[in-house]
């Protein structure tokens, strides 16, 4: 492990920030507060991206994801009225569990990358993460996939109306939601 | 500090190890949480722990591929959240409980 | 003109299709046409083709397409045509015709009647691929074929039990012959490492290959040929197989199918050349078959079975002219017997028609006045297979007896005495059936007509083929300058047999007195017996002493049910017991149980809780990670 104070502080401050965010996700026992502090972890991995020389991903990241993702979430919350119901938390046993099997797993990477071969690679190109050069590879190496991609989106679209659509059988004993969701 | 001179700075170990962390503790909620909702909201915090060592790799490497499978992740994400959500909603309906215990009542 | 020979087969095989689809839905007489056409289309072609043939004795080959290629083994599926084949093709379909013609009016009004016709079809197809396959292997292929027109047609009236029984016994001894045959094959195979006629005889005239590797092979087609014309000891299906629609009988249980055997003999007969021993016990087996059935004959009451009988006889004396290599002999019999057989049983369709189905020849009796030409016929086929001088069964029988003399005296003798147990039970069926007083009910009386015209012009043709097929092979002292026409004929396929007509005309003359004399000695005696004493043949239980032994046919299919079936099945029911229910269904039961047991130990895991299963997953995603690093 390289030294603490070696590593320039926003690097720091911005690890700590999602470290943080990420944990309170987790353990928050109120739904909500876990949407707004995962919408933190988001903006402070976008800036991890700004510093990475990504700047239009770091856009798209705030706008896809904590825009557009993460206001999804939130709405389900509200409509569903999800707040308020107290999730009954699992027993200690799944509380060891689950945290020996996180960290076992963290381990196990840790241990995976420490002996790994120390191929420190700097050959960074300051155009890589500029619309531009991602525009051209993404429609000339990688048009299929884009393609498909959409494809997907339009299947996903399709079930989540479906699923969301109130099935005409069961109208009388489904008064819970006031909307149509999606 | 600039941003370019990160890369003289910060070794991409840091990142690695960063993502790790982000990722565990995801998998940590997926495996502890109950609630269907915080479990797809942990599921998204590991997608982004990935996109974040995918973009780190790249902009070391220079080469931009490492970027575009991000915004793919993020197209499955998006459409997992949207189909995830409904569901959810769906089971929330029918059952008015978003516990994922619930679902094991499905077994046949 | 090459394509004729493709044409001849696929005719029948079209008239199958068509008979067989749609046949249901057409009305009797299109189907029954239809079917028949197709024979005549076949029997025209072969007539084209026998014109070609005579002028070039060489024959034809044809190759439709390669059968199977393994290694340096090629079978084709070729055809040919050579001078025993043009016959053989000329008698299955001239008289197969017929009796297409014949089952129209026979078969009228029967639930089966696009089926029967369908089978036949397929049946003279199979039959003709037999004869004109250019190897073995379409041989076998057409002898199989063959044989499950036989069986689908014995058991044709499916829904009485017996029948079906006499079609499964015909079907299983014909498998016992055709293990023989196939064993042959592989042997040929092994021998020759091919099954091309031409490739095999070739090889074998050269005469250097292993003699008792031939010996092998000649006693191994012989076996198969014994289950297809129905020798000693696989002869009791046929008799059995009366229980098929009499044109079945006539068709395939008398002129065609059974013969197969005798041509498959004559179409090896350069490897018989070579081996003696064979031989012999083609003849022993065929005079003791000849002997037998002749005997057995003697004292049975269905109409059927006694032709059925004579049949067995009469192949049995066809296998003796075989083993004294006198080929053109059998197969002038052979042609001849297809033309009075055919007629004779054609003949007992008409009385049973005329009878309402009554097959038992003591309730018939003075048929003559209301079926003259059924008596008629009748009456010629009985003194054609009789051997009444200048008809067919008379040349020859007489020329297959004059080889046999030569041959072998003790042989002789009894070829004697069974042709004139022939004479016996054939004029006693006669008899019986038309003469004397009718002992039927009123109502068969009253029923009683003469059968329509579709059936009795068959009659009058093959009684004129009777009378006249002698003129095929007559002898020297007869014939004169035009004798010996078949002889010469198969010349290309038999060769020139060293020795042959050893005998002066003197001699010749003195055996057909001989025969003759026994003709009419037996005319007499049945005349005397059944006509003018009006004698009626006992029931089957009223026998007593050797008529008991015959009229229960030697007992032999009680002896074949005590020694083989039963042993058979009490060995299978001791194995099912023991090795089947209590050996090999427990291991099978234990196996099953065993991952269902442990089944149920996974299935605990999987008790649809959503965490367990992620808790796996992580715990293998952890081992795969962990895997690689200390790897």
């Amino acid at each position: 492990m390289p030294e603490l104070s070696k590593i320039p502080w926003p690097f720091l401050i911005l690890s700590f920030i999602s470290i943080l965010c990420a944990l309170y996700v987790v353990t928050s026992n109120s739904p909500i507060r876990s949407v707004l502090a995962l919408i933190l972890t988001f903006f402070s991995i976008s800036a991890h991206y700004v510093m990475l020389n990504a700047q239009f991903l770091a856009i798209v990241n705030l706008i896809v994801y904590a825009g557009a993702i993460m206001v999804l979430f939130l709405f389900v919350l509200m409509l569903l009225n999800l707040n308020k119901e107290t999730e009954p938390l699992k027993s200690n046993k799944w509380l060891i569990g689950a945290a020996v099997s996180a960290g076992l797993l963290l381990l196990v990477f840790t241990a995976s990358i420490q002996t790994s071969s120390e191929h420190i690679m700097r050959h960074p190109e300051a155009g890589t993460g500029l619309v531009k050069s991602l525009g051209k590879v993404l429609f000339t190496d990688y048009l299929v996939p884009f393609e498909l991609s959409g494809i997907l989106f339009l299947a996903a679209m399709v079930g989540a109306v479906m699923l969301g659509k109130r099935d005409a059988a069961n109208e009388s004993d489904t008064e819970i939601t006031g909307r149509e969701e999606v | 500090m600039k941003p370019d001179s990160i890369f003289h700075t910060v070794e991409i170990s840091h990142y690695i190890y960063l993502s790790c962390v982000l990722f565990c503790i995801g998998l940590f909620g997926v495996l502890f949480r109950r609630n269907a909702i915080v479990l797809l909201m942990c599921i998204e915090l590991m997608l982004n722990a990935v996109n974040l060592l995918f973009t780190a790799f790249s902009s070391y490497m220079g080469d931009s591929s490492g970027q575009l499978f991000v915004f793919f992740v993020m197209v499955v994400a998006a459409a997992e959240a949207a189909v995830g959500l409904a569901i959810l909603v769906m089971m929330f309906r029918n059952t008015r409980t978003t516990d994922v215990s619930f679902l094991s009542n499905l077994k046949g | 003109m090459m394509q004729n020979l493709a044409l001849i087969i696929l005719s029948p095989l079209a008239g199958f299709l068509i008979t067989g689809l749609i046949g249901k839905r057409l009305p009797e007489k299109v189907t029954g046409w239809l079917g028949s056409l197709a024979v005549l289309v076949s029997f025209v072609l072969s007539i084209s083709v026998f014109n070609q043939i005579a002028a070039n004795p060489a024959g034809m080959h044809q190759k439709l397409f390669t059968f199977l290629s393994v290694g340096s083994l090629q079978i084709d599926f070729a055809l040919q045509a050579d001078r025993l084949t043009a016959l053989m093709m000329l008698v299955v379909t001239g008289i197969g015709f017929l009796i297409h013609v014949y089952s129209i009016a026979y078969m009228h009004g029967d639930a089966g009647f696009y089926k029967f016709f369908a089978y036949l079809n397929l049946f003279v197809f199979n039959m003709l691929v037999l004869i004109m396959g250019a190897n073995f292997l379409m041989l076998f292929f057409g002898w199989e074929g063959v044989g499950l027109c036989s069986y689908l047609l014995i058991g044709f009236w499916y829904e009485n039990a017996e029948y079906g029984k006499a079609a499964r016994k015909a079907f299983v001894m014909n498998r016992i012959g055709d293990l023989g045959l196939l064993l042959g094959l592989f042997l040929i195979i092994f021998e020759f490492g091919s099954l091309d006629y031409h490739t095999v005889f070739e090889a074998a005239a050269r005469g250097d290959h292993n003699l008792g590797v031939i010996t092998a092979i000649c006693i191994l087609l012989f076996v198969g040929a014994m289950g297809k014309s129905a020798q000693i000891p696989l002869y009791t299906w046929l008799p059995d197989a009366m229980a098929g629609p009499t044109p079945v009988s006539a068709l395939i249980h008398a002129a065609t199918m059974v013969t197969a055997g005798i041509y498959l003999v004559v179409r090896c007969n350069t490897l018989y050349h070579f081996a003696p021993v064979a031989q012999e016990l083609i003849l022993y087996v065929g005079i003791a078959t000849s002997i037998l059935a002749a005997l057995i004959g003697l004292k049975q009451n269905d109409i059927k079975k006694v032709l059925a009988y004579s049949t067995v006889s009469q192949l049995g004396l066809m296998f003796v002219a075989l083993g004294c290599g006198a080929y053109t002999a059998a197969m002038f019999h052979l042609t001849t017997h297809a033309f009075f057989k055919a007629l004779l049983f054609l003949g007992s369709g008409s009385v049973i028609h005329g009878m309402g189905g009554e097959q038992d020849i003591r309730r018939m009796g003075a048929l003559k006045a209301s079926m003259p030409l059924t008596f008629w016929t009748f009456l010629i086929g009985t003194l054609a297979i009789a051997g009444f001088p200048f008809m067919s069964g008379f040349f020859s029988k007489d020329e297959i007896l004059a080889e046999v003399f030569v041959h072998n005296k003790v042989v002789w003798a009894l070829a004697v005495g069974s042709a004139l147990l022939t004479s016996i039970y054939m004029l006693r069926l006669f008899f019986v059936t038309f003469l004397g007083s009718f002992r039927g009910t009123d109502e068969q009386k009253h029923h009683l007509h003469e059968s329509p015209w579709m059936m009795t012009v068959p009659l009058a043709i093959l009684a004129i083929l009777s009378i006249g097929g002698g003129l095929l092979n007559l002898p020297e002292i007869v014939g004169g300058g035009m004798a010996h026409t078949l002889k010469h004929w198969l010349e290309p396929v038999t060769g020139k047999p060293a020795g042959e007509h050893a005998i002066s005309h003197g001699t010749e003359l003195a055996l057909m007195g001989v025969a003759v004399a026994m003709l009419l000695g037996a005319w007499l005696y049945t005349r005397n017996k059944y006509q003018s004493k009006g004698v009626v043949p006992e029931a089957d239980e009223a026998q007593e002493g050797t008529g008991r032994l015959l009229s229960h046919k030697f007992y032999v299919d009680e002896v074949y049910d005590a020694a083989i079936v039963q042993p058979v099945n009490t060995t299978g029911e001791i194995l099912y017991e023991q090795a089947d229910r209590k050996g090999i269904d427990r291991i099978v039961n234990a196996l099953g149980n065993l991952w269902v047991w442990l089944g149920g130990l996974y299935k605990k895991v999987q008790n649809g809780n959503l965490e367990y299963y992620l808790i796996f997953m992580v715990a293998g995603l952890i081992l795969i990670v962990g895997f690689n690093l200390f790897r």
